[in-house]
């Protein structure tokens, strides 16, 4: 993969741009030794990593805006940071770039319970969103895997999901407002504790930018009381096709689970390797969950079972305690640790359109065969959200690469079904120059005149989301501009 | 004024580059926007070009009537879980409302509380922009981060940033049954105060809404809708969490229920009736210090509080009298005079407005399409 050459010139600043930083932040907070840059050389996304010229740790919208007017003085590139978990590559540095880190900026700033709202530093992780309501029976309904340690800044900026969106959203519908600062130091407030935008909706457009429009600070995000309970069913199928019946019969009898996760045999098989959670040998596996009283999710239950049984199942079981719920989700949860041990992995996340469930799977088992990689399918059915994991060794020549080939086959083919390249993770780098096999050139140029708007220099995360191609010009505009 | 009414896309994107002066989109023109320039009607484009119920999922031309799609989905047992409402009555206009226009406008109805706002349904959109280019953003899946969220960016931009020809979105299955529980004879500090607590409640409130005028007595509203024996028990709930605040009743007639609530989402109790009319939203605790300062003929809280519905004397700068608060104000009903003088749209901080204006100079670089209607007003 290729990211564009770090500009000599700025690094020849590199001694006065962190001289300045230290004048506006505490010392501990501008860091420029090698050895301490190098931890942020990389996300999730292991395989690319390159350590920045300096990452900073401002702890308020001050600092922050301090940080990218100089930055924007100095002709700096910034590449935003949270926790560094994106699977896409999005916090990936330039050699020539300043990591702006908010992980110091992490505090509950109003907790309002009448008004259904909480609002946080966007540094703070998205499981202590909900932890610091959950005692008064709230939560931050968008759920990420990765939720104990991702953080809100980066939920935001990659518009993140989670296993429960199926009835509650993603972060964009539960995102109410934020303050942003933008690349020239500007602070922005946008939305609030009311519903929906008075003018254009910025808000909607800055979720998901991926970090290219400003770098967020505060959020006011939406809560929810927790439902009365929670059960979950688990039911194996012979075939693909039928479990995707299943699942498109489930959603037309007018039942919205808020979850339905669905497992293929290879995935099945290892995980229970690895966590024997107990689950059937079969070809596909469903896990249905339902909320409500006691009553209500029986009766849910009871008609998801009926509708289950029409397509013989060849096993049906329902959680009877707490214990038993959590057998089930057991799998599921452990199913990317299992992969893992077995090999190196890919996890792509292309979307498609649920009724080419059973298509997309067969071309995927043919692609795997004629790529000589094994391929493992998590996903969440309900909204088409796939997981295919591709097994690789990280240590045998060329893997990695026939690994990518495949994963962009697989995107393409997500594409051409009528799905998209990429359901939550984002594009980042790893899927940049996949774009133009979702989008035509107009179509991206649109996208990027918005970038232009917000960020007219191109310093903030440039060489993200678009083919590098397409960006070249105004990359350089901002090195001409120096 | 010339009216336009293409047939295709290609024909729109065709009127739209040649065009050499102002234009007004149009759907339904249902909605009361001042008209400057040509109309460039989107009736002519309609049809579904895909339903899957299994998927949950529309794919419909802009020009479709709201009606014609209102009556596919309930054919399958779905619907548009956003409810959008018919302005018709309030503006006293003919036309038929169009899918595209209820984006165009982001309009949500009572649910938008629970299920959220049009732009949350909105999966994906075609349109013309100002250079005549058509462009696609989004696609037809439930989650796609693929780029930048152009759609939410189209929902809501009343035609000022390119002109809808397609869209995509979700539907939700329609509810089996419905009830309404009523809290009766309190005022609006105490109503926002239940509504808060309906709301705050697990038990899935679809809509709370309080009428200060009802003709049996102010009254506090509040609809569950789903399975008829979820619905009995949620109402016996929320029974015992309003009766702290006063008197409960509980209308189990769904279709009564439904008349409830689409009077509400209509605003029916203003219609016919004169004056202006404006559409607040605010931070739901605030909406009795706000309403009192807005010293209105008329008014009706929806969305717990958030929504703010006032019809006040002709001419009447409701944004002045309801000073500063965390929301906004817009006009839905008022003079072509007064929407100028005033702005339909709240004016916006400097920072923002000066985003706004960058993005519609950017869609629209000629200023055509519909100029000035969202731009800061003479008089704010
Ligand atoms: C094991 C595992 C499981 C995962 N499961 C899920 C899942 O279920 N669903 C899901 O959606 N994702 C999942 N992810 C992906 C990842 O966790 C999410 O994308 C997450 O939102 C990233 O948050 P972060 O704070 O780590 O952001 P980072 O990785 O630090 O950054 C992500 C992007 O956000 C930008 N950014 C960061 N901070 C700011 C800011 N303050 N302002 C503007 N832009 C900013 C960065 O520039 C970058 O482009 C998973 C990842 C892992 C490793």
């Amino acid at each position: 993969m290729e990211m564009p050459r770090p500009d000599p010139a700025i690094l020849a600043r590199k001694a006065r741009v962190a001289q300045r930083l230290r004048e506006v932040l505490p010392p501990d907070a501008v860091i420029d030794d090698d050895s301490e840059t190098r931890v942020y050389e990389c996300d999730a996304l292991t395989a690319y990593k390159c350590p920045p010229m300096l990452a900073v740790l401002p702890g308020s919208t001050q600092e922050v805006s301090d940080v990218l007017r100089i930055c924007h003085e100095e002709g700096v590139p910034v590449v935003p940071r949270g926790s560094g978990t994106s699977l896409a590559g999005g916090a990936l540095p330039t050699a020539d770039s300043v990591i702006l880190g908010v992980a110091r900026m992490n505090d509950v700033l109003e907790v309002d319970y009448e008004n259904r709202f909480i609002r946080v530093q966007s540094g703070r992780t998205n499981l202590s969103v909900t932890g610091a309501v959950e005692e008064e029976g709230f939560f931050y309904a968008p759920d990420p895997s990765s939720q104990l340690a991702c953080a809100i800044a980066g939920n935001i900026a990659m518009n993140s999901g989670g296993a429960h969106c199926l009835k509650y959203g993603v972060t964009t519908n539960n995102l109410l407002g934020v303050t942003m600062v933008l690349m020239d130091g500007t602070v922005v407030e946008i939305g609030g504790a009311h519903l929906d935008a008075g003018g254009l909706d910025l808000l909607g457009v800055i979720c998901g930018s991926e970090g290219q429009l400003g770098v967020v600070t505060e959020a006011t995000l939406r809560i929810l009381h927790k439902p009365e309970g929670a059960r979950p069913v688990l039911m194996g199928f012979d075939s693909n096709e039928v479990a995707g019946a299943c699942v498109s019969d489930i959603i037309k009898a007018g039942v919205l689970p808020v979850a339905i996760e669905f497992m293929d045999r290879p995935c099945i098989e290892a995980t229970e390797a690895f966590a024997h959670a107990g689950y059937p040998m079969c070809e596909a596996l469903l896990i249905v969950e339902v909320e409500g009283s006691e009553a209500e999710i029986d009766f849910q239950l009871a008609k998801i079972k009926e509708i289950a049984r029409r397509h013989d199942p060849v096993e049906l079981r329902e959680a009877a305690d707490e214990d038993e719920a959590a057998r089930i989700w057991l799998g599921r949860k452990s199913a990317f640790g299992a992969m893992g041990q077995i090999n190196d992995y890919m996890c792509l996340d292309g979307t498609i359109p649920v009724t080419a469930l059973p298509q997309v799977l067969r071309r995927i088992g043919e692609m795997s065969k004629k790529f000589g990689l094994e391929v493992a399918n998590v996903f969440h059915a309900g909204d088409g959200n796939m997981h295919p994991l591709i097994l690789f060794d990280a240590n045998k020549p060329g893997d990695l690469e026939t690994c990518e080939a495949f994963g962009a086959e697989i995107l393409k083919l997500c594409v051409e079904v009528g799905g998209c390249l990429t359901g939550e993770h984002g594009v980042g780098v790893e899927k940049r120059e996949l774009m133009l096999h979702q989008y035509s050139r107009e179509d991206l140029e649109a996208q990027m005149a918005v970038k232009d708007v917000f960020d007219p220099a191109w310093l903030l995360n440039p060489a993200k989301v678009f083919p590098l191609s397409l960006t070249e010009e105004r990359r350089a505009m901002a090195v001409a501009a120096e | 004024m010339k009216i336009m009414t293409p047939a295709t896309e290609a024909e729109l994107a065709e009127l739209v580059a040649g065009a050499y002066g102002p234009l007004a989109p149009r759907g339904g023109n249902t909605r009361g926007v001042p008209v400057v320039g040509d109309i460039l009607s989107v009736a002519g484009l309609r049809g579904v070009e895909l339903y899957e119920p299994g998927a949950l999922t529309l794919v419909v031309k802009a020009g479709t009537p709201l009606a014609e799609v209102e009556q596919l989905l309930a054919g399958e047992n779905q619907r548009l879980a956003f409810e959008p409402m018919d302005l018709r009555g309030l503006l006293g206009t003919k036309g038929e409302p169009t899918i595209g226009g209820v984006f165009a406008a982001n309009v949500s109805g009572p649910r938008r509380v629970q299920a959220g706002a049009a732009r949350d349904f909105l999966l994906g959109v075609r349109y013309v922009d100002g250079g005549g280019r058509v462009i696609r953003n989004g696609g037809r899946v439930m989650k796609n981060v693929t780029g930048y969220d152009l759609v939410k960016l189209m929902a809501g931009s009343w035609g000022t940033l390119g002109v809808l020809s397609e869209v995509s979105l979700k539907v939700l299955p329609r509810a089996e049954t419905q009830a309404t529980v009523r809290l009766h004879g309190v005022d609006v500090k105490v109503a926002v105060k239940a509504m808060a607590a309906a709301l705050g409640s697990p038990f899935e409130v679809t809509g709370a809404a309080h009428d200060p005028a009802a003709a049996e007595g102010p009254v506090v509203m509040v609809r569950i809708e789903g399975f008829e024996a979820s619905v009995a028990y949620r109402c016996a709930r929320l029974t015992e969490v309003l009766r702290i605040f006063g008197d409960v009743s509980v209308l189990d007639d769904p279709d009564a229920s439904a008349v409830i609530w689409r009077d509400i989402r209509d605003v029916a109790a203003f219609h016919g009736k004169p004056g202006d009319v404006w559409r607040l939203s605010v931070k739901p605790s605030e909406a009795p210090e706000i309403a009192e300062r807005l010293q209105a003929d008329a008014l009706l809280f929806d969305w717990g509080g958030g929504l703010i519905w006032a019809r006040v004397p002709e001419g009447t700068n409701l944004r002045a009298r309801a000073g500063a608060f965390d929301g906004h104000a817009t006009i839905i009903r008022a003079s072509v005079d007064t929407c100028s003088r005033l702005g339909m749209f709240q004016p916006e901080p400097a920072t923002v407005a000066a985003l706004s204006r960058g993005l519609r100079a950017k869609f629209d670089p000629r200023g055509i399409f519909n100029p000035g209607l969202m731009d800061a007003p003479v008089e704010a």
